[in-house]
This record gives structure tokens, C-alpha cells and sequence, in this order.
């Protein structure tokens, strides 16, 4: 568990987190939304202390992160950023074996832990773990930064628009990778980034920064039904926001009974995929299938419209 | 194909060098048109191949000096606690290079005598400007989200000096070196005007006696060495940026 409590942080007059409090639960994916300058970069790197906060405390699992010497604190979190900042002359095993080379690790432990996130990442240790950085796709590199983040088991991760230099395709596969990595370890995550698509893909919870304040903190379902300010709004997008929602359920919850004609849907994905499609092929209803190819039900256009309305 | 005619002109340059130094009468008829009056064509006064070593062994000493300074200086001002000394010690280093060595050399023969020492110091002085400069200027552009990276993980000050930050400056590094070095084998002919070991006494006999002959050849064996070397250190060079993972930046 994260507390943040008051923080704020101020350079010169100007205050760019201002009195931030906020409590991020053990094992859930916490994103920060805002717009460039809106602190939220600062208040990630307050946590690892990659910047001192003029005032206020930060406690992980309930101790002050000031309690030890920043490199040493740093080095039981993980930070990955983007552009991932690999370092260039150090091959891939040498970069994920960063922290436990410094927490004094034996050799072999190191290996074995390098290769298993190597293999967890799907890059074959065998292929990737000698080569340079500069002879990775850019998607690699990304996994790469992830792997060294993780690389001594930290209870939390944090990312700094670990995906941003990434293209639309292999960015989907990241974040998938992602909840996958989270599911595994169950580590704590807190996400920055500035798109609001991604905060609601991925996060268990979101909070809106805007100016250096903490605007909304909640889940992705709360935030879509009820921003809190005109400016969360806008970041949604208004237009966005019903096809928002249904990509936050999946088709199982949406599924009637009965049947219909034509291509089938998964029960596992969104119910923005189930309505595009549907749209798309021109039909009212289509079939819904399990794991297994079984017909389970149906879901209608119908259906799925009224729940892409606005909570109450 | 063509790729390999500079290194076959490099071996090349590198066998005549060793040939002429090995045994300069070999190439006597080359140097005779160029002499007077029955003068001698090839240096007598002494030993090329030992004045030659004597030459190079005052560069690398100078230089030597020079990189353990300015790689110290360079690292001392852009820490956190040093910076406030980067404009004092930018200017020293300056005022090192502006200053002409043959003053230097005037100016320390009073100080330390003849001989070895006031080239030494001249060369140490005009040697230090370029390894400083390109220390300061890696050390100061890794890139920022290497750094970030570093710190990120929990390296401290230093470990991110030795781990990071001094690995990849090491072309930048290299490359002052290559210059200072260039600049130092070319300077310390003068050394020879106070009475040390230099290639330079064979330019200076040459010009004492008129003879054309000894000009060049001294010359000569400097502009060949300083090839070389340049060429070598180039290598290195690329070698190191390679390791780095800069690859783009050199080819």
C-alpha cells in the first residue's frame, strides 16, 4: 500500500504537485492522467524519490520513504520509463541484471533471474540476452526496460509513458503484457501517461491531474459516469465515452439468451469490440461463443446500447 | 575492394618509417640532390631511431599528464559539489592553450633548467584544453534518459560515474586525446631549442647547416608519426563508439 499524504512540491513560486493525498491499494494498476505539465510526472518520481518533496510524506506498506537513502529506496522499486533509457554499452542481460548486481546478487541467481523475465517477455535468453540495445526493435527494447525494472521482484513498479514511443499495434501487445506481468507477480503499479484511452484500458483506478492538483481519483467506471470537472471531461473526450465503457466490460456480462445468424464473438472480448462488429456486418445480434466454439447465447445491439448508457 | 587502399597506405607509410629508421642510408640516394657542397644526406649527429623514441617517449609522458589532469578536472567540476569550479578551471585550461609554448619554454628554463622538463611542461600546458573540453563534453551530454535510468535503478553518484556516464564519454574522450597528442607530437620539435631529445635537433641542425636534407627529414618523421598515430587512435576510436552502441554516429 502506497499513502500519499499532502504532498506537494514547489520550484521556486510556483507549486507543480500541490497538496496531493491520495492511497494506492497493494496489487491494483493505479494510472495518473493529465496533460503535460500537470505534475503528475513529479508526483511519480516523489515515490522512488527521484525528487524530494517540499512538503508532506510519502509511507510504502506504511514506512516513511525517507527512512532510507534514496539509491537504497530506488532500488527496491522498479522505474521504467519511456524511451526506455537502456544502457547502450551494456548488453541486454547486463541491463536486466542492473539492480541485483547492485543489491550484490551471486552470479548465478542473477542469470536465472534474467532469463526468466527474458522468457516471460518471450525473448529467448539464448538469442537476446548477449546482444546490444541498439540491435533491438524498438517493441524489444520496451520489454527490455520492463524485464530491468522488474529485475529484483519489487512489490511496486513505476512507469513513466512506458509506452509512448511505442506504434499503435505493438503498444496494444505491451499493455497486454502488462496486466499479464501484474497478474503474475502482483505488483503494484502506478502508470503515467496522457492518454486517457490507455488509463481506462489498463487501470484499476485513475487519478486526474490537472495544474499540480489531484483532480479525480476513482475507478474508470466512476470517472467516465461522473467526472468531476469539466476538465476530466474533456480529457475523456464526450464523444468517447459511452464506446469507453462498453470496452470496460466484456461480452460474458452482456450475453441474452437465444440465437442468431452469422459470425460468432468470444464471451472474452469487449463489448466495444461485440457493438463495432455488429455495426459493422450490418445485424441486430450475433452469436456468442466460449472458449470451447460452444454457442452460448447471443448479444444484440440493443442490449449493448443500453449499456453504453450513463451509469445511475 | 576499395575500402582496403587507405590501410594498404597506412601499412605502407608504417614499413618506409620503420625502414628509414632501421637503416636511414637506405634511402641516401633519395635525400642527396637536396644537399650542398658535399653535406652529408643523412642525419649524422646522432641516432634517428633513438631520437625518435626520445620524442615519442616526451609525448606520451606529456599527454599522460595531461588525460590524468583533465579527465580528474573534467569529473571534479560536473559534480554537484565541483560546479561552481567549472568557469576557474575552463579558463586555466584556456589560458594553458593560448599561452605559445616557445613562451612556456622561455619562461621555464629559468625555473627548471635545460633539457626534458620545460618541454615537458609546454606540452603538459597546451596538451591539457582538448582531453579537458571533450571529457566535459560527455560527461555532460549521456543521454538524459540513460541517466534517468540509472538513478532510477538506485545507482549512486559514482557508480553511475564509473558505470555509466565515463564508459560512454570514452569516444568523445578519445577523440581529445587523438588531438592533444597530434598537437604534442608537432610541438615537441621545438623542445630541441632548450636541449631536450627531440626529432627536432635534426630540423635545427638542418637549418644551423643549410642542409635541406636534415629539414626534411626530421620533418618528415614527425608528419609521419603523427599520421600514424592519428590514424590509430581513429581506429580506437570507432572500436570504443561501436561498443558503445553509437554506431550511427560515427559511420
Amino acid at each position: 500500500m502506497i499513502e500519499i499524504e499532502h504532498i506537494t512540491k514547489r520550484y521556486g513560486e510556483t507549486a507543480v504537485v500541490d497538496d496531493v493525498s491520495m492511497v494506492i491499494e497493494p496489487r491494483t494498476l493505479t494510472a495518473i492522467v493529465g496533460t503535460s505539465g500537470s505534475g503528475k510526472t513529479t508526483l511519480l518520481r516523489m515515490i522512488n524519490r527521484l525528487v524530494e518533496p517540499s512538503s508532506g510524506a510519502i509511507r510504502i506498506d506504511g514506512v516513511d520513504n525517507r527512512s532510507v537513502p534514496g539509491p537504497q529506496l530506488r532500488r527496491s522499486i522498479g522505474y521504467a520509463i519511456q524511451g526506455n533509457g537502456l544502457f547502450p554499452h551494456r548488453t541486454v542481460a547486463q541491463n536486466i541484471g542492473t539492480v541485483p548486481v547492485l543489491l550484490g546478487w551471486d552470479t548465478a541467481r542473477i542469470k536465472a533471474r534474467v532469463d526468466e523475465l527474458l522468457s516471460l517477455l518471450q525473448l529467448d535468453p539464448a538469442a537476446f540476452g548477449p546482444r546490444y540495445p541498439h540491435e533491438l526493435s524498438g517493441g524489444q527494447q520496451q520489454r527490455v526496460g520492463v524485464a530491468r525494472a522488474l529485475a529484483a521482484g519489487p512489490n511496486v513498479l513505476l512507469m513513466d509513458e512506458p509506452f509512448g514511443a511505442l506504434d499503435p499495434i505493438i503498444r496494444t501487445k505491451a499493455q497486454e503484457d502488462l496486466r499479464a506481468i501484474q497478474k503474475r507477480f502482483g505488483t503494484t503499479i502506478i502508470l503515467v501517461t496522457h492518454d486517457m484511452e490507455e488509463a481506462v484500458h489498463l487501470g484499476d483506478r485513475i487519478a486526474v491531474m490537472d495544474a499540480g492538483k489531484l483532480v479525480q481519483y476513482a475507478t474508470p467506471e466512476e470517472i467516465l459516469a461522473n467526472p468531476a470537472s469539466d476538465f476530466v471531461e474533456t480529457l475523456i473526450g464526450a464523444s468517447d465515452r459511452p464506446f469507453r465503457l462498453l470496452s470496460l466490460g466484456e461480452v460474458r456480462d452482456a450475453v441474452e439468451p437465444g440465437g442468431a445468424e452469422g459470425a460468432a464473438i468470444d464471451v472474452d472480448a469487449t463489448q466495444r469490440d461485440a457493438l463495432a462488429e455488429l455495426l459493422w456486418s450490418g445485424r441486430g445480434a450475433m452469436p456468442v461463443t466460449s472458449g470451447d466454439g460452444k454457442v452460448i447465447g447471443r448479444v444484440t445491439v440493443e442490449g449493448l446500447v443500453k449499456r453504453a448508457a450513463r451509469p445511475t | 575492394m576499395r575500402a582496403w587502399i587507405p590501410t594498404i597506405l597506412r601499412l605502407l607509410l608504417l614499413a618506409v618509417l620503420v625502414a628509414f629508421l632501421a637503416n636511414p642510408y637506405w634511402f641516401e640516394p633519395l635525400f642527396r640532390p637536396l644537399t650542398q657542397n658535399g653535406a652529408p644526406a643523412i642525419y649524422n649527429q646522432g641516432s634517428l631511431l633513438s631520437l625518435t623514441l626520445q620524442h615519442l617517449k616526451i609525448v606520451a609522458i606529456a599527454t599522460a599528464a595531461a588525460i590524468v589532469v583533465a579527465i580528474s578536472l573534467a569529473i571534479l567540476v560536473t559534480r554537484p559539489a565541483g560546479a561552481e569550479f567549472l568557469p576557474l578551471s575552463r579558463s586555466l585550461v584556456n589560458i594553458g592553450q593560448t599561452f605559445p609554448p616557445v613562451a612556456v619554454l622561455a619562461l621555464a628554463v629559468p625555473a627548471v633548467g635545460f633539457g626534458e622538463k620545460p618541454t615537458l611542461i609546454a606540452l603538459f600546458l597546451y596538451g591539457l584544453l582538448p582531453i579537458f573540453e571533450n571529457t566535459l563534453t560527455g560527461l555532460t551530454t549521456t543521454p538524459a534518459n540513460v541517466v534517468e535510468a540509472a538513478r532510477g535503478a538506485g545507482m549512486t553518484g559514482r557508480q553511475r560515474l564509473v558505470g555509466i556516464e565515463l564508459p560512454l564519454s570514452v569516444p568523445v574522450i578519445l577523440a581529445g586525446i587523438r588531438l592533444s597528442v597530434v598537437i604534442s607530437l608537432a610541438t615537441a620539435t621545438i623542445g630541441s631549442t632548450v636541449a631536450a631529445k627531440t626529432l627536432g635537433e635534426v630540423i635545427i641542425a638542418g637549418l644551423l647547416s643549410n642542409n635541406l636534407a636534415f629539414v626534411l627529414q626530421g620533418g618528415l618523421l614527425v608528419a609521419a608519426l603523427a599520421v600514424l598515430i592519428y590514424d590509430a587512435l581513429s581506429a580506437l576510436e570507432r572500436m570504443a563508439a561501436r561498443r558503445m552502441g553509437q554506431v550511427a554516429r560515427n559511420d
